[in-house]
């Protein structure tokens, strides 16, 4: 298998970018023959990731496996530097599957103006940008992935979105652009200081040689990148913008996905390179990360808009993901990274519910819905079943997602104030409560009841076999991995140990 | 003495003068419908002109001549290829709209391969006179050029403003350079480098200051931008594409080669004009492009800023140990913003050919009846806002890799005004693709498929190919970066 070895993470990112290819190339009429192409190439991919998993070594997740090292821009010394390790193995399945089932979502759903070619060559594109971000291990290529993200969702957005799209869509990019402009200088400033671009060394070196001022500063840089991708209070109000605005498949993408390179940059990039200053910007990080908790739980309650609602959130969820990285602690980050598959598959399936009841009544107004159990029961009892994960139910994912980060702001890594952690837990307990009203009340609003009589005539679809075989696999995932978390812990464990294991 | 004639050196500048004297007396000899030919000697001659450059090239070494007043080195031949491939594809865009309207055929093409034969010289020269010569053999067909439609009043403003700025520009240049030529008793920029720095004089820096003004016009940057937006609109669209790449290069080229080679040593007096001028235009362009609905006005701030861009490596170039990394940085990104600045104006030439419009408005809903053409413009566009993974993103990266390099407070400072503009520069540049992908056709507009002349698609499909590749794999470009500044 030495073959695979070297070229499985390579085939991981640019394979959907064959099939990008080959779509712009067939004619646009040809509409069944752009979907077989699309889902294809997303299958493959899976497949490509399904091989990683089964060739990956469990016993050492803490090393760089599949590693590629080879010259790109020998002129910055930039390389083309790729590995899978135990934290980003489970990102990059998650962005390999999502990506699978959006497709298959798509397959009778694509909104107005229709035009399957545009959406699944951006779909595919969009995952190049993913799978790629979180196997860089080179901190230009990095960005580039990064970057590559934005354009297709800011035209999934502009073109397939809702009547504020054009708003909606150039927040989305401003923000992140502006974002990663101040984390490109940071990246440069870390070259220049440490000599290299390489994530390895960098976390190797630890930014011993800089001086702490400086740390704080770069540190800041990186900081408001990744934050506003996350996105953190108070970065966050180009968030339910673009959730609400984009098509279906394109807030699954968001919420799923793509909140999480931001993340995973805290994670696998400013909290190694720069542990002194990491330690130092803690506590706001928390502060920032309960503030959103029950920022956005606050914000839920005040929402009439469904879409909007969700959106508000995973505002609120993040902030968990968030305080368990601040407290820069091995347990916490472990959390952190269930927090991110769990809100990846749950909120990911909110969305998914919350467009195919746009789909069937034409509207997300709250206080238009409800009967959503008499008309179309099947899909009112996924719903609940979904609104009961993200409330954080035990047995479900997301439990796993948010009890642990509650938990481990009770003793943070040594250097970081205690009682200020401890305050932090409080609040964030608070927010679960918070969350299960939110949670609870729209479902009430949307399930409960008899449908509201303009809808009380209408044929209302329950859930079509395309929304089983786009749907299982999330459902699925989320009661094996709250049953058995240890699916997900045993195989980050190993790597967080590693970078933050003291 | 012997002047030390090299004709391999020189091979470039012969073929060229012998394509020009060729076009010149084809013209007479071609009955009027033949007369299209004359831009097919004019691209085989330009073509040909890259054999020499190549051949120089793979040989390596610097080849000195006419005591030291001319230079073939990397530097050279780099920009050198450049000038030739940017002329090809301006040839390419421009022969169907010199075909179409019924304008002097020979007589363009002469004059372009004059202006060209004025960049190649430019490349090689390292005293202020041939800079001054070169410069003036650049710039003297472009006056004439802009002024091509010689019927439409905005041409004839065009050529005229552009003329009397061209001339001011010239002769303030010309009063610097006797200034510094009487400071330092030469003209020869090696000799200058050597003595600028032991001159303890004030009118030093009255000299610079006064050369570097008169190439601040010739780049456009803030505040001596004021004739281009009017020059840019009111020129055939293929000029303005000329201007605002190739004739704007000769000006970079020109400034890189005076401040390198002649006042590198007295940093004080050119550094802070320099910063000055890169962060008001950055500023400046940029936000006065948000303002603009012409998209050819647009693409004239859009190439004030662009300036902008460029001048912040010269602006750091002393600090630190940022000489080199800015001198490449000048040297790609100049590279690149050739190859997406004459892809976007490919693209706006062959549309306004259907709309006859330079309106963004009239791009409304054009990814749903020309989507290629809507994709090749919004790679450009993303191009020129820097996003990757199109190139124009590794040209803002060396950018501001010269500015960390440098490290001072000026240069942070710099830095940050830099990275703000590239924001707001982005909001105009995706106008351009939500008119093109977010709005519908609008009701008044033809969606019949756009008819798509060979000789501009194939110039948008060689910007697309280049613009994508090295925005992939910059360091096909980043190569040439460093092979200019001698490896």
């Amino acid at each position: 298998m030495n073959w695979f070895q070297d070229w499985a993470l390579t085939l991981a990112i640019f394979l959907p970018a064959i099939g990008m290819v080959i779509i712009l190339f067939i004619p646009r009429a040809k509409e069944n023959a752009i979907k077989l192409v699309a889902l294809l190439t997303s299958l493959v991919t899976l497949a490509v990731g399904i091989g990683i998993l089964a060739d990956f070594d469990y016993s050492n997740t803490g090393v760089m496996q599949f590693r590629v090292n080879d010259s790109w821009i020998d002129l910055i010394q930039a390389r083309y530097h790729l590995g899978v390790d135990g934290i980003s193995l489970p990102m990059l399945i998650l962005s390999m599957v999502v990506t699978v089932l959006c497709i298959v979502y798509s397959w009778n759903h694509f909104p107005e103006p229709h035009n399957p070619k545009g959406l699944l060559a951006l779909i595919l594109l969009l995952e190049v940008g993913m799978n790629g971000t979180f196997l860089a291990e080179d901190l230009i290529l990095f960005f580039v992935f990064f970057e590559i993200v934005l354009l297709p969702m800011f035209f999934m957005i502009g073109v397939w979105g809702g009547p504020n799209r054009e708003y909606a869509s150039i927040k989305f990019f401003l923000f992140t652009l502006f974002g990663s402009a101040l984390m490109l200088l940071g990246f440069l400033a870390l070259f220049f200081l440490a000599g290299t671009f390489q994530i390895p060394s960098l976390t190797a070196k630890a930014g011993i040689d800089i001086a702490h001022n400086t740390q704080n500063l770069i540190f800041l840089g990186l900081f408001l990148g990744f934050a506003i991708k996350v996105p953190m209070f108070p970065f966050h109000t180009w968030l339910p913008d673009a959730h609400t605005e984009a098509p279906t498949v394109g807030s699954v993408l968001l919420a799923a996905v793509l909140l999480k390179l931001g993340a995973y940059g805290f994670i696998r990039i400013a909290l190694p390179t720069l542990p002194h200053a990491a330690e130092t910007w803690a506590p706001w990080i928390g502060l920032l990360a309960v503030v959103g908790i029950i920022y956005g739980a606050l914000c839920c309650l005040a929402q009439t808009d469904m879409k909007r609602l969700i959106a508000f959130s995973s505002v609120s969820h993040m902030g968990f993901v968030m305080l368990g990285i601040a407290t820069l602690t091995a347990f916490g980050i472990n959390a952190a990274i269930f927090g991110m598959v769990a809100h990846g598959l749950i909120t990911g399936m909110l969305f998914f519910v919350a467009g195919s009841v746009q789909h069937n009544y034409g509207t997300r107004e709250l206080s238009r819905l409800g009967g959503l159990l008499t008309s179309a029961p099947k899909m009112g009892w996924i719903f609940g079943f979904c609104v009961m994960a993200s409330l954080g139910l035990p047995g479900l994912a997301g439990f796993w997602g948010e009890f642990p980060a509650v938990l481990s702001a009770y003793q943070p890594a040594p250097g970081l104030d205690v009682t200020t952690f401890r305050i932090f837990m409080v609040v964030a307990a608070i927010g679960t409560v918070l969350a299960a009203g939110y949670l609870l009340w729209m479902y009430q609003r949307v399930a409960f009841g008899t449908p509201k009589p303009e809808f009380a005539e209408a044929h209302i679809h329950d859930v079509s076999k395309i929304e089983w075989l786009a749907w299982s696999p999330m459902l699925i995932g989320i009661v094996v991995f709250g049953i058995y978390p240890q699916a997900i812990f045993g195989i980050t464990n190993g790597a967080v140990m590693k970078l933050y294991g003291g | 003495m012997n002047p030390g004639w090299d004709f391999h050196a020189l091979a470039p500048l012969i073929v060229i003068v012998i394509t020009i004297v060729v076009v010149l007396f084809a013209d007479f000899f071609f009955e009027y419908r033949g007369r299209f030919r004359t831009s097919q000697f004019a691209t085989f001659g330009v073509l040909a002109a890259m054999v020499p450059v190549v051949t120089l090239a793979v040989d390596g070494g610097t080849r000195v001549m006419f005591g030291g007043a001319i230079v073939v080195d990397p530097y050279a031949l780099t920009m050198q290829g450049f000038f030739l491939v940017a002329t090809y594809i301006t040839l390419l865009i421009s022969v169907d709209y010199i075909g179409d309207g019924d304008y002097y055929q020979g007589e363009f093409y002469v004059l372009m391969l004059t202006s060209l034969l004025g960049m190649l010289v430019m490349t090689t020269a390292r005293d202020m006179i041939s800079i001054f010569v070169a410069l003036e053999t650049i710039s003297i067909p472009t006056f004439v050029m802009a002024g091509w439609r010689k019927h439409d009043r905005k041409s004839n403003e065009a050529s005229i403003k552009y003329y009397l700025i061209g001339v001011i520009s010239s002769a303030l240049m010309l009063y610097g350079m006797s200034l510094v030529f009487g400071l330092t008793g030469s003209t020869l920029l090696s000799e200058i480098s050597t003595k600028v720095a032991s001159i303890d004089e004030p009118l030093l820096i009255v000299a610079v200051f006064l050369t570097l003004v008169g190439f601040a016009f010739k780049v456009s940057a803030v505040p001596f931008h004021f004739w281009a937006p009017d020059t840019y609109e009111g020129a055939p669209t293929p000029v303005t594409a000329y201007l605002s790449v190739a004739s704007k290069a000769g000006g970079f080229v020109a400034l890189l080669t005076i401040v390198y080679f002649g006042f590198f040593d007295a940093p004080d007096t050119w550094q802070p004009v320099i910063w000055v001028l890169a962060a008001a235009s950055m500023l400046l362009g940029n936000l006065a492009a948000l303002r603009q609905t012409n998209i050819v006005r647009m693409l004239a701030y859009s190439s004030i800023a662009q300036g902008g861009f460029l001048l912040v490596p010269f602006a750091v170039a002393a600090d630190g140990g940022a000489a080199k990394a800015s001198f490449e940085a000048v040297i790609i990104y100049l590279l690149i913003y050739g190859a997406m600045n004459l892809g976007a104006f490919a693209v706006v030439i062959t549309l306004a050919r259907r709309t006859k419009s330079a309106e963004i408005e009239s791009y409304a809903g054009l990814g749903s009846y020309a989507p290629w053409l809507a994709l090749l413009m919004s790679v450009f566009m993303f191009s020129l806002a820097g996003v990757p993974p199109f190139a124009g993103w590794f040209a803002k990266f060396v950018m501001f890799r010269s500015v960390l390099e440098a490290g001072t407070p000026a240069a942070t400072v710099l830095g940050v005004i830099a990275a703000v503009s590239s924001v707001i520069a982005f909001f105009y540049y995706a106008r351009v693709a939500r008119e093109m992908w977010f709005h519908s056709v609008r009701e008044d507009a033809d969606a019949s498929p756009v008819q798509m002349p060979i000789a501009l698609t194939f110039a948008m499909g060689v910007c697309g190919v280049i613009v994508l590749a090295v925005g992939v794999y910059p360091q096909a470009f980043a190569f040439l970066g460093d092979f200019a500044a001698g490896g």
